[in-house]
Formats: C-alpha cells, structure tokens, sequence
C-alpha cells in the first residue's frame, strides 16, 4: 500500500454519528411511528417468587382500546423459551473447567410460577400505550406466595427452589487449576484469609429498551427494529421461535442510546414483540420505561468471594484460592460466561504460580443477571487489588511496592496464565509493561513519596488523606467470529458492513477509517452500515470489548477478497503486472508511474457483469466480498489506576480529588473516541463504587425502582478524571488493535475502597464489601485510632 | 408508566380554579410545577380525576416587596425566587436555600407554593419558612386565611391545607439588621432529597444573639423548629463550646428514621453537624467571630 495518504487510524477524525445526533435527529427505537402501530403493556411480577394459579383476563379484554390481552397459558405451547448458553461454552474451555452446567432456559412469560419481581405473566396490546397500561391494571391474577431465595449465600442452605429441577439452586459450577495451590498454601510464610463482596447494579444506558416489529404476509417476513447489541442473535431467536427462516427476518439496531452489556443478549420482549406483530399482522412496538428497566433488564455483579492467599516476607503472592458465588437470579442469560471471566481475570497482571478457582453460579428470586461492562472483572479487581493492599498493610510496605513486586515483567511477555480463556485458548498475555503503566499512574497523582509526604503532613493536621491503586487485565477482542461485507459499486465508493452494533462507540466513525486506510480512499468514500442483518449474512454483535478487533480484521479480510479482483481487473485494464501496482488516492496505480491509474470507480464499472466488462478470464462479475473474522485468541488491554480520595471526617464523605487511569489498549483507531469511552466507563465505576446499587429486601422486593433510589453518578460527583493512553500494538492482529470498551468501568470501586482505607490506616480500617458507604467510614472514625484500641 | 385517566382543567384566573377545587373536591388536584405531582401521576401512586393547571394564571406569580416583608406569589418559580436581588438582600436565607433544591431544571419548573403545600419532609422550603416564621395564604371560595408555618405541617405530605384550598401567597420576614443566616445541607449526590439540612438565621447585638432560628429537614415526619438547640445559642452565644452543645441537642431533638440511604442514627448525627456548620456561618455572615 502506498502511502500516499495519511493514515486515519490513529487521528481523532470528528464523529460522524454526532452531526444527526447532537441535532436530535437520530432515530431511536421509540422514535418509530408505523401507520396501524398497536403498543405493548407488559404486566409484571409483584412477588419474588410464587405460584401462579390463573390469571383473569376478562376485564382487560373489555376495557377500550384493547385489541388482545393475553397470558402465559396461552404461548406455553407456542413461544419456545430462550435457551440458558446464548454464549457457547467451547471444548477447550471445558476441559479446563469442569464444569457442570445446567442453566435453566428462560419461559418468556411464565404460566406456571414466578420467579423474580419484574418477570412478566400477562401483555395487553392496545391502541396505545395509555389504554394498554390501563387495561394491563384490570388483570388479576392469583397467585400462593412462596418463600423467596433472596441471595446467592442463602440459596445454598434454601428450602426453596427457583428452579425445581436445580437442587441446592446451584446452576453450575466451575473448577479451574494452576499449580498445586493446597500445597502452596501449607508452605507460603503468610496467609490472607477474607471475604469480599461486590454488589449488584447494572448498566443502567440513558435509553432504555425497546423493540417495534412489523409483519409482512405478502412476503411472510418480519421486520425488528429493537435497542439490542446484537441483532444477529435476535434474528436467530425470532427466526427459531416463529418458525421462520433466517431470511425472511431482519433485525435492525437503529441509534442505540448505550448498552453497556445490558442490551448484549436476547431478551423475551423481543421475541414477544415480533410474535405479536405477526399474529395481529400489524406494527407492535413496546418501550421499557424506567421503571420496567430497574426490574427487568438485566443486572449485574453480586459475587460473593473467599479468598486464601498465601505470600512471603517480601510480599511475593505464591498462590491464591478462590471461592465464590454468582447471584446470577433467575436465570442467567449468558450461561457461565461472567463467572468465566471472573476465573480467568483473578491474578489480573500478576505471576502467581498457584492458584485454584471454585465458583457456583446460583439461581435465586432476583432479575436476572448478565455482563455489564467489566462482565465478571470489576468483582475479581475487587477481591485481588483489595488483597494486595491488606498484604502491603500486614507487611508494612506500601501498596504499590507489593505489586511492583507481583508483577509480570515486560521480558516475561507473551505469559502463559496457565488456564483456558472463554474461547477455548490457552491463556496468553500478548503484550504490554504492566510496571511501567503503575509508574505511570503513580506520576499522574504527583509522585508516590510526594503523596506519601503529603499524606503525613495532613494527618498531622487531623485531614485523612488515602491513595487507591488498582490495576487489571482484561481480555478483549473475543471470537468467535465477526462477519463483514465490503462493496465497491459504480458510484467509486466503498461500502462497508459489518455486524457491529454500536450503541454509541462511534463504530460509523471508526470503521471508516479504517477501511479508508485499507483502501487508502478519503474517509468520505467509505458508506459504512452497522447493526442490520440485511447487509451482513452472519454477525455476532458488539459485546465484550471485541468489535474495533473483530470487525476492523472482517473488514480486512472482506476487503483482501475485493482487492484480488480490483487488482486483477486494473491489471487486465491497464495491461500492467499485478505485482507493480498499488492503491492511491482511490486509485488502482502502477507504482512509479502516476499518469498509468483507475478510479475505483471505473474498476467497478470495468468488473460489471455483461458485454462491456473488462474482466480477466476466470474473474468474477463485481465487486463484492464477504468474510468472517474468526481471531485466534483475545488481545490483553491493561490498566493502572491511582486516585487521591479525602475523608470528611464529619461526615464520612469521600472526596476524591484526583482519579488517573493508565490504559493501554494497543494502537487506538481514533484517539478522542477512546478517551471517551475509558472515562465513560470510570464514572460507571465511580457510580458503582460510591452510588449504585439495586438493593432488594428479604422478600426479595426490589427497593430501587427509580431513580430517586438508583443513584447514578451526575457531573456534579465526577472527580477530575486523567486518562494517560499507551499504545503496545497487539501481535494478534494485523492493526494491532485491543478492545477498550469495558477497561475503564473495571477499577473504580476498588481503587476507592483501597484509598479509603489508606486515608484511614491509622484507624486499622478494612472495607471489603461494596459500595463504599460514607456511615461505614463514620463509624471506622468513631472507632478511633488502632493504636488507643 | 403512563397516568391514568384524569381531566385536565387550565383555568385563567384565580377564582375559577377555586370554584373548580370546590366543587371536585378530593378528586382534584392543582397541579403546580408537576415536579412531584406528574411522577406521581406516571407510578399511578397518586389518582386524582381532575387536575386544575395553575399555570396560566397570571397574577399568582409575583414576588414583592410589603415593607416588612416579601409576600411571594404561590406560583413563583424557584428559579425567580433564587434569581431575584429582593430576596438576596432581604431575606438572603431563602435564597441561599433555593440553590440547594434539586437541578436547575427542576427550579425552573418548581414553584414555592407547590414544594411547601407538598410538604416533603426532606425539601428545603418547609424547613425555610419555619425559620423565619413566615405566614402561608390560604385561599378558597370560602375566603382567605393566614396560615403560621409552625400550623402548617402536619405530617408527611400532609398539610393544614383543606382540599379546596390553595396557598396563593407567602409572607417572608425580612431578615433583621445585625441579622446573618445559612443553609447548609448534604445529600448522597448534589440535588438529591436531603440527609439532612439545617436553617439558620440569628440576630446580634454586639456580638450576642438576642434571636436565634434554627429548622431542620430530611430527619423526621416534617421539617421542624431546633427550639433546644436555639435557647441554648441564645443563652450561650456562638462560642465552639455552644455550637457543640446546640449541635448535640439538635441531633438528640430530632427523629430520623432509616431507609435505603441513610440509617436513622447516621441521619441524626449528619443533623448535629449541619447544625454546627450552619450555625458558624451564620454566625460569620453577622460578622461574628467564632
């Protein structure tokens, strides 16, 4: 490739999505206004669990405006439910696991029993929305509570079973092995032994979900237009409930308004909602609205862990054990996934030669649970940056020295974890100075001894200061394949499609630089169309820090087949070798030889099919290829995290005065974007840290139904946030790109909790459970110092 | 989460919605700013038949100045309210405690009649017009009357207000000379429902309180007068061993009660300290050394 023009991978080239939105211009699911559209009322769950003894439509059918109203006695032959593994769990990955899974498939709307508080059991479809809310208040149903399994710890013990066939609740169990950590453990000078736990809040995106569908019986195909991160699964869950085949559904994204994981799997809406349109054969939409989202979309964390780790005098970590539970709810959307990502992420960027994992991943009366950014990660991050801080404490070094001296060192790359990943590989550090990134994080605050002199001299003027660290790992760029069809017409242009479904990432951006630098083109020629199954045969979806890897190497590799025929027909036309010419400037040119060139456009005009073409014999009519990517392992993100955090210590309050994340995730395709996300993903985990939690009560009541009690992060509560980028290109890629989709959200409550206790070490403080309360740090400070006690 | 089905009235003048609140009754609601109202309305927590819009009348907002006092129309937006130099210089505690309500964009919706007729015992203005004793105007087709705000809270969102009346108009005492105030609050996040928020305006004379208000929200039923902690400022005065004193009795006088944000013992000791904090920087304000 000539480089004839300067690369856009790499420049912080203006949003092309922000023209329309941030004119209100974008098109949003509930935007949607079909001619005869009919609106969706969904009746929901009061009780956490209960047996479900009739449901009484009657007065819901009479009521005005309604056209059906129905319950889940009338789909349970009709409406599959959902499977429980909408992620497969591949060979290699259990082989390295044991596990035993059994993860119930999802009811869309239960006939027989409930099973949290949200769950659906009836739906009124009326003229609108008011009228369907309206009627959706006359059904009654009768139900005979039964006890609630409230939480995962509970559940082992319970009586009660959310799930009948499910004994102990238990859903699965997973079991993983470096080493011999029983016999690291007997020999290791120190042990730590503690519990963590890391509450449950969820992804909570500005737009909630929704879905439209509309039915054409002419052609019996179906049209969904739903606010998901992943049509391509929608469209296989549609086609297979429906009974229809693939083609004749199509499933669109329109502009998403976040998703941050809560939109990345199917859920039974948008099944519903497709099986209505096309029994009413009439446009159906339905809108969640807040409320419904706080109980219904998925949640997320809630693990409980039981750490051992055993360490020497010098801090050296030799082996930590690992037992946790996953409240995964009612069900679990993605199979085992989360509590994958939680065992392979445990030892984060640290050389610990024994470690042994044992997760159950329990069903209990609450929503259910599926990833949301950081997917298992943030509640690892928790329990092992935690550890590393309480080893420091126990030794009498500072924090930052033990990891220095835990981690793995640039030599040490590529390093073998020594587990399988969720694709079935063999664990792999690709790339990265994971010391140098702490380094630089502790420059970011100012210095560490500098703190550390600071920090004294406050102390002594009553004011707790603390500094958190928080460092991770994080796997991205995950298979199993991402589809893209790359297009050259008779217009010149360079048309781009690809499963990716951005929910605001600026994909329509980013991808069009991409293929601007493949094709060395102005960015202005590339047509780029996202999240609609008619334009890609097969696709996976933006989910797990995996489209600017999966969907950048689909479009290579769509475009390598394109190029073949480029090449061979500007050959044929110029009557040049192939090996002597090159790209330029939307051109097909002999190299050395400027005025000897084509248009693309007269390439697709020369690769037409009919009298007139100019193609070589054996080469095929247009310009047209398909790929799907299938990467060879994830590519490893990093980060280091360091935040200076202040107590009031009249109210407890944390301030926290400076937060710096160290990020590297390889070359960056558009500098800007990138930093938007990582400090996107810092406030959710400020949020999660200090504000959100879906709290429920011992009847499994959920008690933040809003969000006068959903506390979400305003930008009145961000702190001033760095972000410092490396590049450490990726071997596993041609680009050398990572995911940093999730990075930033991983840390945050960590680094928060680890500064906390910092500030208040002279109280002797431990805060090992989410989120940091301002009354758990009043009442360390009313403990008094360690040393009166 | 859509209301369920009410009419809506938008009556032009003032007598009109009084006529319309008198014949429906407990079936209708007047609908202020909406900023408690509608969320009310969309939860299906609140199922009035009639909503009387005051909106469109013209002459309930209005804030002016009677010599002695402010009398402030119901209908004025808090938003006015805080931008308005009349009550920064004459009753700067109401000013400085219309900053703290919410966001910006619920200020300029929010009305004071309707925060104080909705008696939330975490928003700012009941606590506000307890301080300053401020007289609250009723009015029904049955006629008019003056409501002391120490008579006016009753309970949770309940107010002495009958159902056919409105509160048209608040008279604010303006502030004594030698006079300072503050209001000091602290909420999980900036704008939330307070923990808890103290009032506070006290007089000098030479450097003593001769008057000392103080009004506590966020850590009861209703806002409520600190009457202990007062007595022991105004005999005291505003050295730290005072405050402290006034602090403690403020957080003992009080009866919080727990919930998803605050248990009620965190609450009570937050009490002590928004005391202590107000208490100092009205006391500065007065140009008090403390």
């Amino acid at each position: 490739m000539a480089d004839t023009m300067p690369s856009y991978i790499g420049r912080s080239v203006v949003r092309r999505e922000d023209n329309r939105l941030l004119k209100g211009a974008g098109t949003f699911v509930g935007d949607m206004k079909l001619e005869g559209m009919l609106h969706v009322a969904i009746v929901r769950s009061q009780m956490a669990h209960a047996r479900i003894n009739g449901v009484d439509l009657t007065a819901a059918r009479d009521a005005d405006g309604v056209v059906l109203a129905l319950a889940g006695e009338e789909l349970k032959d009709v409406l599959p439910p959902i499977s429980g593994m909408q992620v497969a769990a591949p060979k290699g990955w259990r082989d390295g696991m044991d596990p035993h899974i059994e993860i119930p498939d999802q009811t869309l709307v239960p006939h027989d029993k409930l099973r949290y508080v949200g769950e659906p059991y009836a739906l009124v479809v009326a003229d609108d929305r008011y009228l369907a809310e309206d009627a959706a208040e006359l059904i009654d149903g009768d139900f005979d509570p039964l006890p609630p399994v409230a939480n995962a710890e509970a559940a082992l013990d319970a009586e009660a079973l959310v799930h009948d066939h499910l004994p102990g609740n238990i859903a699965a169990t997973l079991h993983a092995r470096k080493g011999d950590g029983e016999a690291a453990l007997a020999d290791a000078p120190h042990r730590l032994k503690r519990r963590f736990f890391h509450h449950r809040y969820a992804a909570m995106p500005m737009e909630c979900r929704g879905v439209v569908a509309e039915y054409d019986s002419r052609t019996d195909s179906i049209t969904v237009w739903s606010s998901t991160q992943v049509v391509h699964w929608v469209r296989r869950e549609v086609a297979n409930a429906l009974g229809m085949p693939e083609d004749r559904v199509r499933v669109v994204a329109p502009d998403v308004g976040g998703g941050f994981g809560g939109k990345g799997h199917v859920y039974p809406e948008d099944i519903l909602v497709a099986y209505l349109a096309k029994r009413l054969d009439r446009p159906v939409k339905w809108l969640e609205d807040r409320h419904e989202h706080l109980l219904n979309a998925a949640h997320s964390r809630d693990n409980l862990f039981d750490i051992e780790v055993g360490y020497d005098d010098n801090g050296r970590i030799s082996v930590v054990k690992n037992y946790f539970l996953v409240d995964s709810g009612a069900y679990s959307p993605v199979g085992a996934a989360i509590a994958g990502n939680s065992i392979a992420h445990f030892m984060g960027p640290y050389d610990i030669p024994h470690y042994e994992a044992d997760c159950r991943v329990m069903m209990t009366n609450r929503t259910p649970n599926a990833p949301y950014r950081g997917a298992g990660r943030p509640e690892v991050a928790f329990a092992m940056e935690r550890s590393i801080d309480l080893i420091a404490n126990a030794l009498g070094l500072d924090p930052a020295e033990v990891r220095f001296r835990n981690m793995i060192q640039p030599e040490q790359m590529p390093y073998a974890v020594g587990l399988p990943y969720r694709d079935g590989v063999m664990i792999e550090y690709d790339s990265g100075d994971y010391p140098e990134a702490l380094r630089k994080a502790l420059d970011g605050i100012g210095g560490l001894e500098a703190f550390r002199v600071r920090q004294k001299a406050a102390l002594a003027e009553g004011r707790y200061l603390g500094l958190g660290l928080g460092c991770y790992v994080e796997g991205t760029g995950i298979g199993p394949f991402e589809g893209a069809t790359v297009k050259i017409d008779s217009s010149g242009k360079v048309m781009v499609a690809t499963g990716a479904c951005p929910q605001g990432q600026g994909h329509e951006t980013a991808f069009a630089q991409v293929a601007a630098d493949i094709w060395n083109v102005d960015i202005d020629d590339v047509v780029v169309t996202l999240a609609d199954t008619s334009h890609v045969t097969m696709g996976y979806g933006t989910i797990a820090s995996r489209s600017a890897v999966t969907a950048s190497g689909a479009i290579q590799e769509s475009s390598d087949k394109v190029k073949e025929k480029v090449f061979a027909i500007a050959a044929n036309v110029l009557e040049a070798s192939e090996s002597d010419l090159e790209l330029r400037d939307g051109s097909v040119g002999v190299k050395g030889v400027p005025e000897m060139s084509m248009t693309l456009k007269e390439v697709a005009r020369a690769a037409l099919p009919g009298w007139i073409h100019q193609r070589p014999e054996g080469i095929e009519a247009g310009l047209e290829g398909t790929a799907y990517y299938e990467p060879p392992t994830v590519t490893w993100a990093y980060a280091a995290n360091a935040a200076i955090v202040e107590i009031d210590p009249q109210t407890g309050v944390p301030k926290i005065e400076n937060y710096v994340e160290v990020h590297d995730a390889g070359t960056l395709i558009n500098p800007g974007i990138a930093d938007g996300q990582v400090k996107g993903g810092l406030v959710q985990g400020i949020g999660g840290g200090l504000f959100e939690e879906l709290s429920y009560d011992e009847h499994g009541q959920l008690m933040t139904g809003s969000f006068m009690d959903y506390l979400l992060p305003t930008a009145s509560d961000v702190p001033p946030i760095n972000v410092i980028h490396s590049e450490t290109p990726s071997p596993r890629n041609a680009f050398g790109f990572k995911g940093l989709g999730e990075g930033g959200a991983i840390a945050p409550p960590v680094v928060i909790a680890n500064a906390v206790c910092d500030a208040l070490k002279p109280f002797g403080a431990e805060l090992n459970n989410t989120p940091v309360r301002t009354e758990a740090i009043l009442n360390i400070l009313d403990t008094g110092p360690a040393a009166a006690k | 989460m859509k209301p369920p089905p009410l009419d809506i009235v938008t009556p032009s003048s003032l007598a009109e919605a009084l006529s319309l609140l008198s014949a429906h009754g407990d079936e209708a609601r007047p609908l202020a700013g909406g900023q408690s109202l509608v969320p009310l309305l969309n939860f299906r927590l609140s199922r009035p038949s009639l909503l009387v819009d005051l909106n469109r009348i013209a002459d309930l907002a209005y804030i002016k100045d009677g010599g002695d006092h402010l009398a402030i129309g119901g209908m004025t937006r808090e938003r006015a309210i805080e931008d308005s130099d009349l009550v920064r210089k004459e009753v700067p505690l109401l000013q400085e405690a219309t900053t703290q309500i919410a966001h910006l964009p619920i200020r300029s919706r929010g009305t004071i009649g309707g925060s104080l007729a909705n008696a939330d015992p975490a928003a700012e203005y009941p606590a506000v017009v307890l301080a300053l004793e401020c007289e609250l105007v009723a009015q029904s087709v049955r006629g008019e009357r003056q409501i002391k705000a120490a008579d006016f809270f009753e309970d949770v969102l309940t107010t002495a207000l009958a159902p056919d009346e409105l509160l048209t108009e608040v008279i604010v005492p303006k502030a004594p000379s030698g006079s300072g105030s503050a209001f000091v609050e602290i909420a999980r996040r900036h704008g939330d429902f307070a923990l808890a928020g103290v009032a506070a305006q006290i007089t000098f004379s030479t450097g003593t309180p001769t008057d000392v208000r103080l009004a506590v929200c966020g850590a009861g039923t209703t806002a409520t007068r600190l009457t202990v902690a007062e007595e022991i400022i105004l005999q005291d005065g505003v050295g730290a061993e005072a405050i402290k004193a006034a602090s403690d009795a403020a957080a003992q006088a009080v009866d919080p009660m727990s919930d998803l944000h605050a248990s009620a013992e965190y609450r009570r000791r937050l009490v002590g300290v928004m005391t202590g904090k107000a208490i100092e920087k009205a006391a500065r304000r007065a140009g008090v050394g403390v």
